[in-house]
């Protein structure tokens, strides 16, 4: 025994150790994708997972002459645990771009270890005030939007839809404030009523329900995320709202949610408004395919998540193939990605100085589908050409 | 304020009140009698509520998927029992929490491989899906007057089964002196085996009804499981009764400080300031009436006959 099984051993540890390095004699982009694996945030995650893999479908898993490979990390909606994944995408597993990041208290705790080593880090979701603003960098790209921009749009959709007095119920945590913020921003008429509600354990609303009922206001908007969206919906049913009071939301009637709704047959979710800067049915050639496929590849609507991650991959591709594969040129590819002119599922925007989107942001109403699957319809235009409120504070 | 609204609330009170009860009933008997830390007691809740929901999906019938599920639920305490809690009685409480703790990630995980993270919704009969107009022009969601009912019910029959039967006689010795109980006899792994199984049920049950407000998720057990707690030392360890009725003093310390503190705290306070500390205030309230109960009667309301405080 015992020295060819020695040595077998050893050489078997050194494929081990090294195979990055076995990997990048081919020429290939690594992406590193940050996203929620498990737990209760997984159904997100698996949405923006599947949106990935249809993308590099759609591309043939190439860009440009470079074959691309994307890892996939959990951040477990834990900002400590998305700051190792990050760690470990970029010290071992030495990506070229990192992307993904549901959270923005993830994506805070994670970006400078992308951005220190000199990456590009794209973010597929998050979008917390501080990047957009005073921390804004040059390697930093959002593909959704700014948190405050969805809310205010909702706050002008209910000016528009002459709404004079308005209940507030949302959790009680910095989405949830910067929500209830956004719309107090825009929204003219009068509050009538505000409850912000212990998170995410409190999923019984029936105190709050009653004072919307007391209150008897033009309408209510609410903010629950996740599972907490349709039981807030069942419950405002069951207290005798749907119908009488128009109910107005954001980020909580989705791809993800509506199929609970729909099984459950929650009626009250039909007819009421929400914004969003894309919705599934948006009439251009890069989403009509997208939502296609997606539907024929894995049976559902995608959510916007899922549309935002289709969109990071198809920014990457551009940018990779306006250097013609030569990722050392992160000016060159840069500078593709502010031109924003890859073909988004949302139709054309612009991108802003601090690197977030200018775009339009939308009404969308739920509605039955011609299949007879609940989803978000476009309807007008309520914000055109938006840029956040704190991109004057961002000097690159 | 007008006399409906507060009428409402009160009713939303009672209602949550129910729900807790339910579930600090079984957590009272385990703890009481077998002297059984068990946090694993939130998970029970969780899976019930699954249960609930697969249940109601085969058969159709939300009705007949909880005929199905109890049973079921008090079959599936007595499995836990017999395989991993009997093993540990003989062992001191802080081996209780770890084990029981593994319990619990141990269903989180057992859940989330069966059901998936989506977690389930369940959809109610018409005839419960409304309101029903009650007297002073309120109208009261049908389910959560059900809730009410189940939980008046429930705590009925558990009065009656502890009072009048043979069954009740040995859980009430069990409570007041386990080592003088098993010393005349009694069959204590019985007994504990069968106390595990009720408290499973009742876990279970309220976890069913809650549903489908709430839909069944993976994490559902964890805060109720705080409460639920606050319950049983507010009312005194291993007494239902005392857990009937302070059950029914956190529900409605919650929901009415919930409903009018914010309101309250306005009168004197900015309106700014009171927004922002009545919702804080509000979710401290039980825990403060907790900790004046232990500091002036830390036995409980009505700890049971006999037992050491």
């Amino acid at each position: 025994m015992n020295k060819a099984i020695w040595l077998g051993a050893v050489a078997a540890l050194g494929m081990a150790a090294f195979p990055a390095q076995n990997q990048a004699m081919g020429a290939e982009i690594k992406i590193g994708f940050v996203t929620t694996l498990t737990g209760g945030g997984a159904v997100i995650g698996n949405d923006m997972r599947n949106a990935v893999e249809l993308a590099l479908e759609h591309i043939n898993k190439k860009m440009g002459n470079l074959d691309v490979n994307v890892i996939y990390a959990d951040d477990e909606v834990n900002p400590q645990k998305g700051k190792q994944a990050t760690e470990k995408l970029v010290e071992r597993d030495n990506v070229d771009i990192v992307a993904g990041y549901i959270w923005s208290n993830v994506l805070l705790a994670s970006k400078d270890v992308v951005l220190d080593a000199n990456k590009i880090l794209i973010s597929a979701n998050a979008g917390p005030s501080d990047i957009a603003g005073k921390q804004c960098h040059k390697n930093f790209f959002n593909i959704s939007w700014q948190n405050d921009q969805t809310p205010m749009a909702l706050g002008e959709l209910l000016n528009q839809k002459n709404v004079k007095s308005l209940y507030l119920i949302a959790p009680n945590y910095a989405a949830g404030q910067d929500m209830v913020a956004g719309v107090e921003r825009t929204f003219k008429g009068k509050i009538v009523g505000k409850d912000m509600t212990a998170w995410p354990q409190q999923l019984d609303w029936s105190a709050e329900l009653t004072k919307v009922k007391a209150a008897n206001p033009d309408g209510v908007f609410t903010f629950y995320p996740g599972g907490a969206g349709p039981a807030f919906l069942t419950q405002y049913d069951q207290a005798g709202l749907t119908g009488k009071t128009p109910l107005y939301s954001v980020y909580t009637l989705d791809a993800l949610s509506l199929p609970l709704l729909q099984k459950a047959n929650n009626k009250g979710a039909l007819g009421t408004f929400l914004t969003q800067m894309w919705a599934a049915d948006m009439d251009n050639e890069p989403n009509k395919k997208f939502v296609a496929d997606f539907k024929k590849k894995y049976g559902t609507y995608p959510s916007y998540y899922g549309a935002q991650s289709y969109d990071a991959i198809m920014m990457i591709k551009a940018a990779v193939e306006a250097v013609k594969g030569n990722l050392k040129d992160i000016d060159g590819m840069r500078k593709k990605m502010e031109a924003a002119d890859f073909g988004s599922v949302r139709g054309p925007f612009k991108m802003g100085p601090n690197h977030f989107p200018i775009q339009n942001f939308y009404a969308n109403e739920v509605v039955v589908d011609k299949d007879g699957t609940w989803m978000n319809a476009n309807r007008q235009v309520v914000l055109k050409d938006h840029q956040d409120s704190y991109a004057k504070d961002c000097k690159m | 304020m007008n006399y409906a609204l507060f009428a409402e609330q009160f009713l939303n009170g009672i209602q949550l009140g129910m729900v807790l009860f339910l579930l600090a009933a079984g957590l009272t008997l385990i703890f009481g009698i077998m002297d059984l830390v068990n946090l694993a007691h939130g998970s029970l809740y969780m899976l019930g509520a699954y249960y609930a929901a697969t249940f109601t999906e085969m058969t159709g019938s939300f009705v007949l998927g909880l005929v199905i599920a109890v049973p079921v639920m008090i079959l599936s305490g007595i499995v836990l029992e017999i395989v991993a809690i009997r093993t540990l009685y003989r062992r001191d409480h802080l081996d209780h929490v770890l084990a029981t703790f593994g319990l619990i990630l141990f269903f989180r995980e057992l859940v989330r491989i069966f059901w998936g993270s989506a977690g389930r919704s369940i959809p109610l009969p018409d005839y419960l899906s409304g309101a029903v107009a009650l007297p002073l022009g309120i109208d009261y969601p049908v389910y959560r007057l059900l809730i009410i009912v189940l939980g008046l019910a429930v705590a009925l029959g558990l009065y009656l089964l502890v009072q009048r039967t043979r069954i009740g006689m040995l859980i009430r010795a069990g409570a007041s002196n386990r080592e003088m109980a098993g010393a005349l006899g009694v069959n204590i792994p019985l007994l504990y085996t069968l106390i595990f199984g009720i408290g499973a049920g009742l876990a279970g049950f309220s976890g069913m009804i809650i549903a489908p407000l709430t839909a069944a998720n993976i994490g559902m057990g964890d805060t109720v499981l705080i409460q639920a707690l606050v319950v049983i030392v507010i009312g005194g360890i291993g007494s239902i009764r005392g857990a009937f009725v302070s059950s029914l003093l956190i529900g409605l310390i919650d929901t009415l400080g919930r409903s009018f503190l914010d309101d309250l705290m306005a009168l004197f306070l900015p309106v700014n300031a009171a927004e922002a500390a009545g919702p804080a205030l509000s979710s401290m309230l039980i825990y403060i009436l907790m900790a004046a109960i232990l500091f002036f009667r830390p036995q409980g309301l009505f700890p049971p006959k006999g037992a050491k405080a």
